[in-house]
């Protein structure tokens, strides 16, 4: 664990990407190849199973650092990291420990087969044994979720440096479904292995946002518009006559959309499509609401998959009869996929996403102004002569998002955040007036710069009304726009609302509390929008 | 009546008509030190530390200020008034009440370790004890001096060797002159933003010893002084006067950097955790040592401590005051 948290230390002491990249690399050079692998593991979420309750980890701590245990529940929202809580309350080490990251990997797969006081003593026993940095590490191993500022783009960089390849090989090679207790050094990186990379999806290419007019992006003609579909990106492989969906977020979810099984009977081998996972129904694709349904389901009831069917709407072909067609222009890919898509019958789980054509950027905003009435949330710009890039870059795509709808609210209570956001109030809930009442209907916790939460976290210290645990009840004085992609009713919430992507977007100084927006507001919203 | 209550001005005595630490202005206050949530303007007449008045002076400019060495013991009316050294900057002050037998003593700001500086607290046994908790849970525990002095060294050495300057920021008052006689002269020059080279002259002339230092004002031409370490307020971090000096690495020095997330949110390159207040262990074993059965919680995480003290027995509950406003920056 000592080069491990030596590793994690030049991460985590730095900002700058150049000295992040640099320890990578070193640790890439020399560490064990056991410890390598895991590295990559767990920087690119993939990590053990969690052998121990957070419960039972909160109680253990709470005991061995012998303080009470609300105590330690208090504090733990203050710190805004449980991992971090428990490696701070802890007494120091009695003993040392030099054993790798493997071994504690290891340590940590066999602790779901033993009993709780066995699981118990190890616990205590690493964390007798462990530095701060380590114990910290540790309990990061066992409570998963390990972010710490190195993005999959940052470790492939350094792979590629420590390696020699090139880094869109070892992006695609860390790609899909490989297991980090069996897969060697050798096959992650080295080898050429085609039934590990039967499975492998591309890296994504992502469009970032269109800040000024389209007006900026030249001629028209060389762009290709399209609706920005609020579904989930997804890419859908036929390789050996299997099929695999991906998500963006690099989740195998095949399973979950049962639909896709049927693909083989239209589409043949060797073909990987882009596009958006959505569900489809009275011929178009339904709202966002409507796909919330199969989201996290990991089998899909017989009812549900009626009820709720998807379908891929492509957009995109990556590779066809077996070729990577990404460094293709656009313009050939998109010929390909609309001969593709006009073979397949109407009831096939794969439609063609339409291109929307326009003359001039005026009459292209205009098709835009319409993108609610066709469930989208705005434009994608695409240039035609473009390669299928990879990751987040600008230049060849865009998103053209719609202005979001916005609403002045009173904000009622308070929350502090975490990770960076520890010791500051920033979760909050909103409401709107119904008579003389205030009625909550969203909570946002973005948006304002971290001198506005700093402010507002001062001012919530000094107007708390009530406290709930974390959550304190405030007077209600200030009030924010909030800004949203969209609304539904929902019989979940008290307002009967559920909005989408909620976030604040100005802090409305100038507002008195009395001038916020009602919920007759928000009704008409729905009414309108919904 | 107690021999001390708490009004919407401050801290107040009645048996002496004085405020300790007032927010608001009244005629009489008595200050324990001379960070701005502690020591306001607008008051009719001041009582400090010989120690802590010259900056308070400079900071509040033209004020009717009066001295009170440590120990010394004065008549305030019907209340007999003491100041003893509460260890959380040079000339800081517990203020200790005593009237008709009863005895307060409002501690301010403290810390319980010597940090070289500042004259070590000192407990007071007293039956009522006002206590900040800036740092009140038990996620905070403060490692040695020397153990922080060698990470900042080390980190400044590692700054100058390669090119960079190194930038540490930190409050004017109290912790950059702690901070300075932490430093290894060795590694190379330091110099200091023009807001703590003014507290530091004060401190050099009431005849406190601090190492020598640059000031870094807008005549000084960076390239003269490579390897420096600049100490400057964490606002001053990032700045066109900062960015005048090329390649640095930027750290912040403060109790706070204990937390991983206000680190990351606050730090740039490097936090050190080093506080003038008592960590967990230290305000516990303050508590303990007064002998008090009273415990007033002002400032910081003030519910949860005091729970935490009633449950260990003691008679304690929360006080509201308006100290610790700038908590991040001073700490």
């Amino acid at each position: 664990m000592i080069q491990f948290a030596q590793l994690f230390n030049a991460i985590d002491q730095s900002t700058k990407t150049t000295v992040k990249v640099a320890a990578l690399t070193e640790f890439f050079r020399t560490a064990p190849e056991g410890d390598r692998i895991w590295t990559i593991a767990i920087f690119s979420g993939r990590r053990p199973k969690r052998a121990v309750t957070t419960t039972k980890l909160r109680e253990w701590a709470a005991e061995v650092a012998d303080i009470p245990l609300w105590l330690f529940e208090e504090a733990y929202p203050i710190v805004g990291d449980l991992a971090e809580t428990i490696a701070l309350v802890l007494p120091e080490p009695t003993t040392t420990n030099d054993q790798g990251l493997t071994h504690w990997i290891n340590a940590l797969r066999g602790l779901s087969e033993v009993d709780e006081p066995v699981r118990k003593a190890f616990v205590l026993e690493a964390w007798a044994s462990l530095d701060p940095t380590q114990r910290f590490l540790f309990n990061k191993l066992l409570t998963g979720g390990f972010r710490v500022g190195v993005s999959q783009k940052l470790m492939t960089r350094a792979l590629a440096r420590a390696t020699g390849k090139d880094e869109a090989e070892m992006a695609h090679r860390l790609m899909g479904d490989w297991d980090p207790a069996t897969v060697t050094w050798a096959q992650l990186i080295e080898e050429d292995d085609p039934a590990a990379s039967a499975s492998r999806p591309y890296p994504f290419y992502l469009a970032y946002a269109l800040e000024d007019a389209p007006e900026n992006l030249g001629a028209p003609e060389v762009w290709q518009a399209e609706w920005k579909w609020d579904g989930i990106r997804g890419q859908l492989i036929l390789r050996d006559g299997v099929h695999y969906v991906w998500s963006r977020g690099e989740e195998l979810m095949t399973d979950r959309f049962p639909e896709f099984a049927r693909a083989c009977d239209f589409v043949p081998n060797g073909t990987v499509l882009d596009g958006e996972i959505l569900v489809w129904g009275d011929e178009k694709p339904q709202n966002f609401n409507a796909l919330q349904a199969r989201i996290g389901r990991k089998t899909v009831p017989k009812k549900l998959l009626q009820s709720a069917p998807v379908i891929l709407y492509a957009y995109d072909l990556l590779e066809w009869g077996g070729t990577d067609l990404r460094a293709q222009p656009l313009a050939e890919r998109r010929e390909t996929l609309e001969a593709l898509c006009a073979d397949l019958p109407a009831d096939a789980p794969i439609k063609l996403a339409p291109s929307l054509p326009f003359d001039n950027w005026q009459a292209l905003a205009d098709i835009r102004a319409t993108a609610r009435d066709a469930q989208a949330e705005g434009l994608m710009l695409k240039r035609r002569d473009s390669p299928y890039r990879i990751g987040r870059k600008k230049g060849d795509w865009w998103k053209w998002k719609l202005d979001p709808l916005t609403i002045d609210a009173v904000m009622i209570y308070a929350q502090s955040g975490h990770g960076r956001r520890a010791n500051l109030f920033t979760d909050f809930t909103f409401a709107v007036w119904n008579g003389n009442d205030l009625v909550p209907f969203t909570k946002a916790y973005s948006g304002l710069t971290d001198d506005e939460f700093r402010k507002i976290t001062a001012w919530v210290k000094k107007n708390t009304l009530q406290r709930f645990g974390p959550v304190r009840s405030v007077t209600p004085h200030h009030v924010f726009e909030i800004a949203f992609e969209g609304i539904q009713s929902s019989s979940r919430h008290k307002s009967g609302v559920a909005l989408r992507f909620p976030r604040m977007a100005r802090w409305r100084q100038d507002k008195p509390v009395q001038e916020a927006n009602t919920l007759d507001d928000l009704n008409n919203m729905l009414a309108l929008y919904g | 009546m107690s021999a001390l209550t708490f009004t919407p001005n401050g801290i107040y005595c009645p048996a002496g008509d004085f405020h300790i630490d007032p927010w608001r202005p009244v005629k009489r206050a008595l200050i324990t030190h001379g960070h701005a949530d502690h020591a306001r303007s607008g008051m009719g007449a001041y009582l400090a530390t010989d120690i802590a008045t010259p900056v308070m002076r400079h900071r509040l400019g033209d004020i009717n200020i009066d001295t009170i060495r440590y120990g010394e013991q004065r008549q305030i009316g019907g209340a007999k008034v003491s100041f003893h050294p509460a260890g959380h900057v040079p000339g800081s002050a517990q203020i200790r009440v005593e009237v008709g037998g009863e005895v307060w003593v409002a501690s301010g700001d403290y810390k319980v370790v010597d940090d070289g500086l500042s004259t070590p607290f000192e407990p007071v046994k007293c039956h009522h004890f006002i206590t900040e908790s800036t740092f009140g849970l038990p996620v905070f525990r403060w490692q040695p001096q020397a153990v922080i002095a060698a990470q900042i060294n080390e980190w400044w050495a590692t700054c100058a060797t390669a090119g960079k300057t190194a930038f540490l920021g930190c409050y004017a008052l109290g912790k950059a002159q702690r901070l300075l006689s932490m430093l290894n002269p060795d590694v190379g020059p330091i110099l200091t933003h023009t807001a703590i080279e003014n507290t530091n002259s004060i401190m050099r002339s009431q005849g406190i010893a601090l190492p020598d230092t640059v000031r870094a004002d807008t005549d000084l031409t960076p390239k003269d002084h490579p390897g420096a370490l600049v100490l400057s307020p964490p606002s001053a971090l990032g700045s066109a006067w900062a960015r005048k000096f090329g390649a640095q690495e930027t750290a912040f020095a403060s109790g706070w950097m204990a937390l991983r997330g206000i680190r990351r949110r606050r730090a740039g390159d490097r936090g050190f955790v080093i506080s003038d207040h008592a960590d967990w262990p230290n305000l516990l074993s303050a508590i303990a040592e007064t002998g008090a059965e009273n415990i007033y919680v002002t400032h910081g995480y003030t519910e949860i401590f005091a729970r935490h003290l009633s449950e260990q027995g003691w008679n304690a509950q929360v006080l509201q005051t308006e100290f610790g406003s700038d908590e991040e920056d001073a700490a």
